[in-house]
């Protein structure tokens, strides 16, 4: 090649030539990323569903996220941050019944003959009657109960804190596991907590709705109220209480849900 | 005689071709949950004008019964809304654009004049360097929007965690209702941008792709 040619071949970009050049490389460039855009979306709108186990009902990729959020935002949790509280004049007369998995046509069940079973080894378990939990100290609350579809609602619920029964029954060694996993007595409806919600202050199991005791369809006569999670975790009825380092079963947790669901 | 005259730098571009997927994905999963509690609505004198929202709506865009979906997708993507508004906001900052973009003292009387000639009621536009006074407002106030959207969110999502934050933004219920309009406010925009994007023409739209528009020069005669 001659050096004449090289000169050529050098000389500058007319305007219309720039133009052209760098439209050409942008929009290809647009549109590369939004083929891959729409590519990724599609991947992850037809991610296979995840391997039903304690979780499931939806997609793989969104249940790994969902667990991630949860790691990350567990380290704003503290025992120091409360729920805020109202005067008794704020609670609702008429108390929302949402749903009633769990304790609707358990023909089996029998209030009187009712007890705490808590699930001390995997054959031996402590019965506790309504009678010794009433018995402890009392604990009140009128917080904002809110559920996961979005509604909430001041409520008025006492009974004895959780952390002061496992005290109690000198159950707080078996505490230390990461999770807490409470079932109603027919084992239709069970949630699984984890230890830090388990001993938070305002965690109570009730047995007492705007100063009577709780009716059936809230959960007679005892359920679980814990302000740091969403309505789904505040199981009623609770029937068998146990202990676990990995996480229990959780019913709104195989229905595509958030395992942790913590406010 | 043409000339090359740069407008958007590619971190711009980028943050605001990001957004509209993102922001696209997050209504769509933000409806699926509203649907589980859909309890507003626009009304006078207990006369419904607007409820959000009738079931035609729901059912032609399919979003019943699909809270839990709606919740997994909305707490994955909030993660790219507020990375990539963070992004846009600190270059901002940083850059220094922010002086092209907050409105002025004078803004408020130049936009509606620019609203004016819009309309074709008035003949003549203000002198305007980037952004004319309407789109100064309308942009700040979209950014403002969107840091509304992820406070008042985080409000909702973690009320006792973030107790505060929630008491900042009025409490849990009324959070709940600002995150709500923020995103009608999203789609109001939409359409008046598209409209605008529409009637400005090829030139503008292609700079917010390759960061530049072409000006046409009159030729300087030699003397």
């Amino acid at each position: 090649m001659k050096p004449t040619d090289l000169k050529e071949i050098k000389k500058p970009l007319t305007i219309e030539q720039k133009i052209n050049r760098r439209n050409f490389i942008s929009f290809g460039t647009f549109f590369a990323l939004a083929g891959s855009a729409v590519a990724g979306w599609k991947w992850l709108l037809y991610a296979p569903e995840e391997k039903a186990g304690i979780t499931a009902g939806t997609r793989a990729p969104l249940r790994r996220a969902l667990n991630k959020s949860e790691l990350f935002f567990r380290n704003l949790f503290s025992n120091n941050h409360l729920v805020k509280t109202y005067p008794k004049e704020s609670a609702a007369e008429n108390v929302r019944v949402n749903s009633l998995i769990g304790i609707e046509n358990d023909t089996e069940f029998d209030n009187a003959k009712w007890t705490l079973n808590v699930k001390i080894t995997p054959t031996d378990f402590l019965k506790i009657s309504i009678e010794e939990i009433k018995a402890l100290p009392k604990t009140e609350i009128i917080y904002d109960f809110k559920c996961v579809e979005g509604w909430d609602q001041i409520q008025h619920w006492a009974g004895v804190k959780l952390s002061d029964f496992l005290l109690h029954y000198k159950l707080d060694a078996l505490a230390e596991k990461n999770y807490m996993g409470l079932e109603t007595p027919n084992g239709e409806y069970y949630v699984g907590l984890e230890r830090d919600s388990v001993l938070h202050p305002q965690t109570i199991l009730a047995y007492e709705m705007n100063g009577k005791p709780i009716t059936n369809d809230h959960g007679a006569p005892l359920r679980l109220i814990i302000p740091v999670k969403y309505g789904i975790k505040n199981i009623k009825r609770i029937g068998v209480m146990s202990f676990s380092d990995i996480r229990p079963r959780d019913y709104w947790a195989e229905q595509g849900y958030d395992y942790y669901s913590g406010l | 005689m043409k000339e090359i005259k740069e407008k958007h730098t590619l971190l711009m571009r980028w943050t605001h071709w990001v957004n509209f997927p993102v922001l696209t994905v997050m209504i769509w999963s933000g409806l699926l949950i509203y649907w589980a509690s859909d309890t507003y609505g626009v009304s006078i004198f207990g006369f419904t004008l607007i409820k959000f929202f009738p079931e035609w709506f729901y059912s032609y865009f399919h979003i019943t019964h699909r809270l839990s979906e709606g919740m997994a997708f909305h707490f994955l993507f909030m993660w790219f809304f507020f990375i990539n508004g963070l992004l846009y906001i600190s270059y901002t900052i940083i850059s220094g654009a922010w002086r092209e973009l907050i409105p002025k003292r004078n803004s408020l009387k130049e936009a509606w004049q620019v609203l004016l000639h819009d309309l074709h009621i008035r003949k003549t536009i203000p002198p305007q360097k980037k952004y004319n006074a309407a789109q100064r407002i309308a942009y700040t106030a979209i950014i403002i929007m969107g840091a509304g959207s992820v406070i008042t969110g985080l409000a909702i999502y973690k009320p006792v965690q973030l107790y505060w934050l929630c008491w900042l933004c009025g409490g849990y219920h009324f959070a709940r209702i600002i995150h709500f309009t923020l995103t009608i406010g999203y789609v109001l925009f939409f359409v008046v941008h598209i409209i605008q994007v529409i009637l400005t023409g090829w030139n503008n739209f292609r700079s917010v792709i390759s960061g530049f528009e072409v000006l046409e020069m009159k030729p300087k005669i030699k003397e």
